[in-house]
């Protein structure tokens, strides 16, 4: 059992938690995931380690679907039943000059420890970050720490430009250029940047969070399509070269079990 | 009833219960139910103690077969079961998934004429009398302090860690999944092996002493290299299986309706999502099922989705019918349970609409020379047959998973993944390995027997370092 010592909400939707686990502390490295199953009946669901901190390990989640929205109903001193990780390939830090992270919703969470690690190795950050409203656009504070800009879209013009990320940056690459970026958040947003960064001629390294069991290669249902061959998102994965990504066939693979999550909603709603 | 010395050829096979074939395709239930007393001694006495028992030789962890029957005729069950238990520390779940027709009742003298003696199902009975009576032989175990570590806790694994916690040595099974057992629960539906006799053996397990961890990826959370220079472990066996699903290498196979075997079993096995909602991972197979492959898992895989409530499953397999290398019980279960053969059948790609499976376009095959396997080669004919389909599972085999190599740089391994050794020994000193990971995918009592003869090799590896 994986005990939760500090938990505290970003916004309504999106929460931080930190949980003691030593064994996935003992070795992860940014870019690293985890696997956790909140009880006995629950699913195992992947997310992404945003802090390492001696033995604790922290996570962020948006409460969207039904095992997230039961991992909120946990507080402080409570434990989660699983908790196994680091998963995947550590993040693949480039030797670069400037980097460009773009961040959508909580796609912001996984891409922090990317961005720290770059400018903990003096590579010059900056950072456009969009979401619903200004509610939703969260660990501002963090980015604003090592960043050299912040650019902000959110829908509404509630915080920063009225619009999509890809509206800022359309305006940005106007006047900037970088040798690298970052994209992470929803995967129409990830397919856009990409469409809008290779007009620029810009390398894309994307992060996929398509669905997963055991998080260790052995069920294939996180397979990717890149440049033709297939991957596993949890063993090859998470970050792929944006460009060589099939976003349609992985968008359709993230919605198969749609009406299932509808059911499993419905159960909370009882409870 | 006995049958006297010059009769026993005689003697019918005493089949064992079976559910009915109807009902059961609606629930999980084993299918198989096992043998009375009265029914099991029946059919031992078939067995005609030969003086050159072939069935020994023909079995991989060559139990005492005709000594066992013996005392199970002569009622002694408890030495019965131990005689078992001496070569084999899972009779009651060997009994119900060897290959028994390749293996001991195969070899099986009494076969020749007629139906050879039920060797596996006399082992399940004798396994299923210790489990439901708590039949254990009293064995102390005089500590040595020495701490070893077992990667994995499949059949491998925990044959190797219950060898090497009777020599002393104190054991750690590292698992990476958040329950025990490996294939043994995530692979094997309930209705060929219920998950409670696998829980159950592996209490016994802990009961001996040996210590379970869950939730530990080796080569993730913790490495080989820290393992052994920094935990302190004399030695490790590596026993992590063969889970990663080969590709079937055809267009369309990302295609949303499309499964790996390991996805659809897990999903129902180990995540329990045949009982969705109250567990809430999901299935879905829809009504027209096809199931790729002709092994033990592609009949696991095409049963299940029939009790999942698809309407048509149907295997494709591009060899015929005596090709097929699951257990025959298995075929033959499948066939009683509506689940159709497309033999010849060699599927060629996966057709969809917007990413969404449709259906699935098979090359009809003939049967040309015989291959290294033994078996005739399937031969392509140019001929196309389409079915329309919702769901298709692959089931072509498996091979290792790479995280234990990526991890570890000294580990090598051959151009199929699997560990290289030499009598059990891995490329890295104090690293032994067996099962799967070595042999790529096999059978439960092959893994086991692997797991066994290796804790021979790290015994005598430990002791040699230490005089």
């Amino acid at each position: 059992m994986y005990e939760i010592i500090e938990k505290r909400a970003l916004n309504k939707d999106v929460d931080i938690m930190i949980v003691v686990a030593p064994l996935v502390a003992k070795n992860a490295k940014p870019g690293h995931f985890i696997i956790l199953r909140v009880d006995e009946t629950g699913e195992r669901i992947p997310l992404t380690i945003v802090t390492i901190d001696g033995d604790n390990v922290s996570i962020i989640y948006q409460k969207l679907g039904y095992s997230t929205k039961l991992l909120g109903t946990l507080a402080v001193g409570d434990k989660i039943l699983d908790f196994v990780g680091p998963l995947g390939k550590e993040a693949h830090i480039r030797d670069v000059k400037s980097v460009l992270g773009i961040a959508g919703g909580v796609g912001a969470a996984p891409l922090l420890p990317q961005l720290k690690e770059y400018k903990r190795r003096g590579i010059k950050v900056d950072l456009v970050i969009g979401a619903r409203n200004k509610d939703y656009i969260i660990l501002l504070d963090e980015y604003k720490k090592i960043c050299d800009n912040v650019y902000i879209a959110t829908d509404d013009g509630s915080l920063g430009t009225k619009g999509f990320v890809t509206d800022v940056l359309t305006e940005l690459y106007k006047t900037k250029t970088y040798e690298h970026t970052i994209a992470i958040g929803p995967l129409v947003m990830m397919k856009y940047v990409v469409l809008l960064n290779k007009k620029y001629n810009l390398p894309t390294d994307v992060s996929l969070n398509p669905v997963m069991i055991d998080g260790t290669g052995m069920c294939g249902n996180c397979r990717v399509t890149i440049a033709g061959k297939t991957f596993f998102a949890c063993i090859d994965g998470p970050d792929f070269p944006g460009e060589e990504v099939n976003f349609d066939e992985l968008i359709t693979r993230q919605d198969y079990y749609k009406e299932e999550e509808h059911v499993c909603n419905l159960k909370l709603v009882k409870k | 009833m006995q049958f006297k010395a010059g009769e026993k050829m005689k003697g019918p096979r005493t089949l064992m219960p079976v559910l009915d074939k109807i009902i059961r395709r609606t629930n999980f239930e084993e299918v198989a139910c096992g043998y009375s007393l009265g029914e099991a001694q029946l059919e031992a006495s078939r067995c005609l103690d030969c003086k050159n028992p072939k069935c020994i030789a023909a079995c991989p962890v060559a139990v005492n077969i005709p000594k066992f029957i013996k005392e199970l005729i002569a009622g002694d069950l408890n030495q019965a079961y131990y005689t078992i238990y001496d070569d084999n520390i899972l009779p009651s779940i060997c009994g119900r998934v060897c290959p028994q027709e390749k293996q001991c009742e195969g070899a099986c003298i009494v076969g020749i004429k007629g139906d050879p003696v039920s060797i596996g199902a006399l082992e399940r009975f004798l396994g299923d009398y210790s489990l439901e009576n708590n039949v254990l032989e009293d064995r102390t175990i005089t500590e040595n302090g020495i701490k070893v570590a077992v990667v994995g806790s499949g059949p491998a694994g925990l044959a190797n860690a219950a060898e090497m916690r009777k020599m002393g040595y104190t054991v750690d099974i590292f698992e990476a999944l958040h329950d025990f057992g490996g294939v043994l629960k995530y692979g094997i539906p309930d209705f060929r092996l219920p998950k409670d006799i696998v829980t159950t053996e592996i209490n016994r397990l802990e009961d001996m002493g040996v210590n379970f961890h869950k939730n530990v990826v080796i080569g993730k959370s913790i490495t080989i290299d820290q393992l052994l220079n920094e935990e302190g472990y004399e030695a490790l066996f590596l026993g992590s299986g063969a889970g990663l699903p080969s590709p079937l290498g055809v267009p369309g196979e990302n295609l949303s309706g499309v499964y790996y075997a390991n996805e659809f079993l897990t999903r129902v096995n180990l995540m329990k999502s045949r009982k969705f909602p109250l567990f809430s991972t999901p299935v879905r197979t829809g009504d027209k099922v096809a199931v790729v492959g002709g092994g033990n898992v592609a009949m696991d895989a095409a049963r299940t989705a029939k009790r999942l409530g698809a309407k048509e499953v149907f295997i494709l397999y591009r060899r015929d019918m005596d090709s097929l290398p699951a257990r025959l019980a298995e075929v033959h279960h499948a066939i009683e349970e509506d689940i159709d053969f497309r033999l010849l059948s060699n599927p060629v790609e996966f057709i969809g609409d917007n990413y969404q499976l449709k259906q699935v376009r098979c090359e009809i095959m003939e049967l040309g020379e015989k291959d290294s396997s033994g078996r005739r080669r399937p031969m392509p004919t140019n001929t196309f047959i389409t079915y329309d389909i919702d769901s298709c599972i692959i089931s072509i085999g498996q091979k290792p998973n790479p995280i234990l190599k990526e991890s570890t740089t000294e580990l090598k391994v051959d151009k199929w993944g699997r560990i290289v050794t030499e009598n059990h020994q891995t490329s890295i000193p104090g690293v032994f390995a067996g099962g799967d990971v070595v042999s790529g995918a096999a059978t439960v009592i092959l893994a086991m027997g692997a797991g066994k003869d290796a804790s021979i090799e790290m015994n005598k590896y430990i002791k040699s370092k230490q005089s």
